[in-house]
């Protein structure tokens, strides 16, 4: 299990690596705040440790908190990271109305 | 019934948990170009989705009271902080972000040590990964905290430090840190040393971070990313899923490559950056900091003449820009004077804002078009021919000592040269330092005429100057 579990660490590190090396410097924002999001996913490990037998209460109280924590991480990080990505979007020309306002 | 236990075999979810990390990696690959990134981002977003739907059907009691209040709660908060918070806000932003899932990392670990009754009967791994974790977690929460108080300047920006007895103080914490871990590892299976152990994690991350300036701040909120993705694939250890593992092992990568670029940029080591260099070259520096010249100070009338009459105008901005909100009288600006056949480009430092790529987002809010944001490497050898440098709010990513002075805190960070251009217009509120409180003789050079006042105003007033003329 351990080596199985190893193996896979160090390969998707390599793939980690591979993949974030082609980030253009200007999208390097949105990209930190992209795989901050997906650390979230710890928020499974709050749902896993809360549906196991035998939790305490104060064990679920701390779980609640991590499973909020989680969500926040999870829910916050995609949604801002959709917010900044969605600037780079080609726009089509505001008209001249919208400009003045600004 | 049949459908419920198709759903819960123990194949099926590790295929679902499968198309999850598939997806994180398709999505992240789809960040490289600015035309896919919102599509890769939302393609992580669906694997997180499914990820968290096996989860559900994968757990075996009951408390779905609970997970719904925790859920509920997580959304509460995150939803309304990501839809609210100003793009200039975006680097506290992430901290927090990271904080909460370096929290969620470390309690997850403490329940395990508690459901277990301190790792009795499991094997010696289980606990070693389950400390790292928890003391990871606790100094990325701790951590991203701090630099959360910083830049939104609930703390000083300054570096708080001890003094000489800093690393000496950091040392021995860590120490304690890791012998707790080393008592549990060794067979005792007290809660209080584990308890310790959190503590003793949580005033290193407040030791850590609180002697940074505020200027390296993005290197370090980057760093705990990759941190808390480390911590992350501990848990995945812990609780032996290898989907956590894959997407730690990943966050892990990509923050430090990250971090790696971003010190880069700066020209400085990590170590350089980390333990608190800038607070010491500043104590002994700091005094011979004057530099000789006047200040000239000039109307918005006369910028409006020089930058109509000019060839080429090259607009600098920086977080004063961002601050006051004038990006998009930037483009209005930028707009006129390409009416008056002046071309304009906009360099963009590495580091400009508070994090790499944060001043692209920026002026992409404001519809400015993307070939018009050079690198600095593309636009450095421009500014020779450049008529006007207009700065806007930036200071210490123009500050000619990075080049000049040897003992200069910013000595060999790379920088805009803009003080080979022409004439260099520099906008400011007043004569205060940067982020990193270094003087910059760039605003004394005799090239250099000073705009003083709110930018946004400043460059309303230079829009409307153009267009009389």
């Amino acid at each position: 299990m351990l080596v199985t579990n190893l193996t896979i660490l160090v390969l998707a590190g390599f793939v980690g690596f591979a993949v974030i090396s082609k980030v253009p410097n200007t999208l390097h924002t949105p990209l930190m705040s992209g795989t901050n999001a997906i650390h979230g996913i710890v928020l499974l490990g709050g749902l896993l440790v809360i549906g196991l037998a035998g939790n305490s209460a104060f064990n679920k109280v701390i779980l609640v908190i991590a499973i909020a924590f989680g969500t926040i991480n999870v829910v916050g990080g995609f949604l801002v990271t959709d917010r900044m990505l969605e600037m780079f979007k080609r726009k089509p020309e505001p008209p001249p109305a919208e400009d003045a306002e600004q | 019934m049949l459908a419920t236990s198709f759903l819960q075999q123990a194949d099926f979810l590790r295929i679902l948990y499968i198309v999850a990390f598939a997806l994180f990696i398709y999505g992240l690959s789809g960040l490289t170009g600015p035309r896919t990134a919102v599509r890769g981002n939302r393609i992580a977003a669906v694997g997180m989705a499914i990820a968290v739907i096996a989860t559900l059907l994968d757990r075996g009691e009951g408390n779905w009271a609970l997970i719904v209040i925790g859920v509920a709660l997580g959304t509460a908060i995150g939803v309304p902080a990501a839809r609210r918070v100003r793009m200039t806000a975006m680097p506290q932003m992430v901290a927090l972000f990271n904080g909460v899932g370096g929290g969620a990392v470390f309690l997850i670990a403490w329940a395990e040590f508690r459901n277990t009754g301190g790792y009795r009967g499991e094997p010696t791994y289980f606990a070693v990964f389950s400390l790292f974790a928890a003391i990871i977690g606790s100094v990325s929460f701790w951590g991203s905290n701090i630099a959360f108080g910083k830049l939104q300047e609930l703390l000083p920006g300054r570096p708080i430090t001890l003094g000489r007895s800093q690393q000496l103080v950091n040392g021995v914490i860590a120490a304690a840190a890791v012998a707790c871990a080393v008592a549990i590892v060794a067979g005792s299976h007290s809660q209080l040393i584990f308890v310790l152990m959190l503590i003793a994690a949580a005033i290193l991350g407040n030791l850590v971070v609180l002697p940074i300036g505020g200027a390296d701040m993005p290197v370090v909120i980057s760093l705990l990313n990759a941190c808390t993705g480390l911590a992350a694939a501990a848990t995945g250890f812990e609780l032996d899923s290898f989907v956590l593992i894959v997407s730690g092992a990943l966050v892990g990568a990509s923050g430090t490559l990250l971090t790696m670029m971003m010190s880069r940029a700066m020209n400085r080591s990590l170590a350089n950056v980390l333990f608190g260099a800038f607070g010491q070259v500043q104590a002994g520096a700091g005094t011979a900091a004057a530099y000789e010249g006047t200040v000239r100070s000039v109307t918005p009338e006369d910028v409006a003449i020089m930058l109509s009459y000019a060839h080429k105008v090259v607009v600098v901005p920086g977080y004063g820009m961002a601050v006051a909100q004038a990006q998009h009288a930037v483009r209005e600006l930028a707009d006129e004077l390409e009416k008056k056949g002046v071309e304009v480009e906009y360099a963009i430092h590495p580091v400009a804002g508070r994090m790499p790529g944060h001043m692209n987002v920026l002026l992409a809010e404001a519809n400015v078009p993307y070939p018009a944001l050079k690198e600095m490497d593309d636009i450095n050898p421009e500014f020779p021919q450049t008529d006007v440098a207009l700065v806007i709010g930036a200071n210490d990513v123009v500050n000619p000592a990075a080049r000049n002075e040897p003992g200069s805190p910013i000595y060999g960070m790379p920088i805009l040269n803009v003080d080979q251009s022409r004439q260099v217009v520099v906008m400011k509120r007043s004569m205060a330092t940067g982020f990193a409180g270094i003087d910059n003789p760039l605003f004394l050079d005799e090239k250099t005429a000073m705009l003083f006042g709110d930018a946004k105003e400043s460059v309303l007033k230079l829009v409307s100057g153009v267009k009389a003329l």
